[in-house]
């Protein structure tokens, strides 16, 4: 039995090393490098002017192909975003067209863009954006920083939990912004495609989207791409979760309240139980 | 639910309603009365962060269906709403979609003391029994649930899961469809599993009835395995276990609420922030992550039903536990053996977990045979047989002695004098 015993921790040992010899994916992705946002960890807040800024960038460069459509005008004046007035965001909205109707007469009509509107979709629909981009829909950005991330591996999983680290989404898409760059010798772009460091399998159907000075920025932000694509992240990780402000603020205030009332539970079941121990 | 009560109320209205209806005397014997062994650790609150867990999740839950619409166009964009648009709503999403996993943590923790424990012997079978149907409710409720944001992976996740039922011979096909309510899963399934989400909690709360019946009827088990015998080995529950259990769920809330307010994504899968497409299969189908172990054995399997068998076996084994265990011991601290293979056991589960993460190729699939093969043993070779070849330590006479001698010397203490606290 005892052989026995010694042997088991062997075979696992031996079932884990062979687990980690394993090829990686096929389709690997080189991690993108950890930038520092001013939203991450139990503190964080946006930065206002850089969400201004993101937003600029978005209407300037990435709506011609991306919607925002679970975006609304209102939003970019509520607490905890960008920090417009409602005067501003109106004036935003107003320069948009809305299809609106049908009126009474049974017609659409298109219209200027109220606080209460979504930012408009740049395509009719799904197919119209197929065949305008080569075959492939350009995504909706509004929860874009939540629904891309990279494989963080063992430890750094586990570390996240304690760190926090939820913004593999948006430094990939940073990364990805100034990801293009000339081939290797050796691979083979496919037809369309450019050649982008960090997407996963190299090659992305959508062609460099920034460059420097394409963007104007009035409070003196060097215009480069790399500026670029840190405001314009930054921007969409406000418009994935605009209510991450108020969630880390009761957050907080939630783990304050359970701390001490844990604290005091703690010496309440220590006294009652003072007699039988 | 035990003994007779000995509630005797004083308030005349209480009394008139107490003789027409004892339900006063019947929480007063379950939870205020009721005996609990005096040695019990924190490994036995998780009982009732379980049942507060249930209770969060069918609150959220009732709250969220007021602003969630089940069909396959609106549904995504109904989460999005409720994310955005409703007050609080972020809050209540994310309560409800960590605390499906904060479900599993705590009756992960419940189960695998009931192991070390040996809580399943002798007369708490049915208990146990009752326990592993309650997994199993879990475990649909929770894939079902998952399926309804209509995200990339709640939509091949349940392409996925229900094509398992496809491998049986013959009528298999069939089947599927049938679940499907089409050729393929679409609106129809996405429906039925919204109504069965909220059904099945329901039952979940029924069967935690019976099986807080079951544990009143036999009693609760301790960490010495030894049956309460006198008061002398029990404390009313009130104040003593509500205390301690209140302390250890507030504590675990802590844990609860970093996830919710701070890590909210971090148990999910980005790419259920897609809209369900599908045109386009993800590149790693993975199920949620208390699925991993099982979606492991399943792919460690080469035969597509042999899989789905082994997988659903890996569970329903559970429920044999009483009769696979030869052992009369219950408790692993007088098993010097057993205890050893318990926590190689865990560590099986949590290799086969990280597989079950992994892509199904190379060393990865030797691997998880290696494990799927140890899991199925432990139940089915190693129980068994320690049973008949351990030699356990001697028990202790009863729970009291346990407490108030020290175990190796046996040296009697002075009870005043109170030996350190006893945590197993």
């Amino acid at each position: 039995m005892i052989s026995t015993l010694r042997l088991l921790p062997m075979a696992l040992g031996a079932a884990c090393l062979i687990a980690a010899t394993a090829p990686a994916y096929t389709a690997e992705q080189i991690a993108p490098p950890r930038q520092s946002w001013s939203f991450s960890g139990p503190f964080g807040m946006f930065d206002r002017a850089q969400l201004q800024r993101g937003l600029k960038v978005y209407r300037e460069v990435c709506q011609a192909c991306h919607g925002l459509t679970y975006v609304a005008f209102r939003n970019l004046a509520a607490p905890g975003g960008p920090g417009f007035s409602s005067a501003q965001a109106a004036a935003i909205a107003a320069e948009y067209q809305i299809k609106d109707g049908p009126n009474d007469a049974g017609e659409m009509y298109e219209r200027a863009g109220r606080l209460a509107d979504r930012f408009p979709s740049p395509f009719a629909n799904e197919a119209q954006a197929r065949s305008a981009n080569n075959g492939i829909a350009p995504p909706d950005l509004s929860l874009i920083t939540k629904a891309r991330t990279y494989e963080r591996g063992f430890p750094w999983f586990v570390l996240d939990i304690f760190t926090q680290y939820q913004e593999q989404g948006v430094d990939y898409l940073t990364a990805l912004m100034n990801g293009y760059e000339d081939a290797p010798a050796g691979f083979t772009q496919p037809p369309g495609t450019a050649y982008n460091r960090y997407f996963p399998g190299h090659a992305i159907a959508m062609q460099k989207p920034l460059s420097d000075g394409q963007v104007e920025y009035s409070d003196g932000t060097p215009a480069t791409v790399d500026n670029y694509a840190r405001d314009v992240a930054a921007f969409l990780a406000w418009a994935a979760e605009p209510h991450m402000e108020t969630r880390k603020r009761i957050g907080f205030q939630v783990m304050i309240f359970l701390i001490v009332l844990s604290g005091m539970m703690y010496f309440v079941k220590k006294r009652v139980w003072s007699s039988v121990h | 639910m035990s003994a007779h009560s000995t509630y005797q109320p004083t308030n005349p209205v209480m009394k008139w309603f107490e003789s027409r209806l004892p339900i006063a005397g019947l929480i007063h014997s379950s939870f205020i009365a009721y005996p609990t062994p005096r040695n019990l650790n924190y490994w036995w609150t998780f009982g009732g962060i379980l049942t507060f867990v249930l209770g969060v999740q069918i609150v959220t839950g009732i709250i969220l269906v007021m602003h969630y619409t089940p069909h396959d166009t609106l549904a995504f964009r109904s989460v999005e709403h409720i994310m955005r648009d409703v007050n609080y709503g972020w809050m209540l999403r994310y309560i409800h979609a960590n605390g499906a996993s904060m479900f599993f943590i705590a009756v992960y923790v419940h189960m695998f003391r009931g192991l070390y424990y040996g809580s399943y012997k002798a007369p708490r079978e049915v208990l146990w029994i009752l326990g592993v149907i309650i997994y199993v409710l879990m475990m649909a409720t929770a894939f079902m649930g998952y399926v309804l944001p209509w995200g990339q992976m709640s939509y091949w996740g349940a392409v996925v899961i229900t094509n398992f039922f496809s491998a049986i011979p013959i009528v298999g096909e069939s089947i599927t469809t049938w679940l499907w309510g089409g050729y393929a899963v679409g609106n129809p399934t996405l429906q039925r599993f919204f109504s069965l989400h909220y059904l099945l909690p329901f039952a979940i709360a029924g069967v935690v009835v019976l099986h807080v019946w079951a544990l009143h009827v036999v009693g609760q088990n301790n960490p010495t395995g030894v049956e309460a015998k006198s008061s002398q080995d029990t404390v009313p529950f009130t104040p003593y276990a509500t205390v301690k259990d209140g302390f250890l769920m507030v504590v675990f809330c802590v844990f609860f609420a970093w996830f919710v307010f701070y890590i909210p994504n971090y148990l999910g899968h980005a790419d259920n922030y897609n809209p369900a497409n599908p045109g386009a299969t993800p590149a790693h189908i993975v199920p949620e992550w208390y699925f991993l172990p099982f979606y492991a054995i399943l792919r460690a399997i080469p035969d597509k039903l042999l899989g789905v068998i082994a997988m659903f076996s890996a569970v329903v084994i559970l429920a044999f536990a009483p009769w696979l265990d030869t052992s009369r011991v219950r408790s692993a601290n007088y098993r010097p053996l057993y205890k050893q293979f318990f926590w190689v056991f865990v560590i099986v589960c949590v290799l086969l977990g990280w597989l079950g993460s992994k892509p199904a190729e190379g060393g990865y699939v030797i691997a998880a045979r290696i494990l799927t093969f140890w899991y199925f043993a432990h139940f089915l070779i190693i129980l068994p047989v320690l049973g008949l070849i351990e030699k356990p330590l001697p028990l202790p006479n009863s729970i009291a002695d346990s407490v108030l001698k020290k175990p190796a010397s046996g040296a009697p203490v002075a009870a005043g004098a109170a030996s350190p606290e006893k945590r197993g």
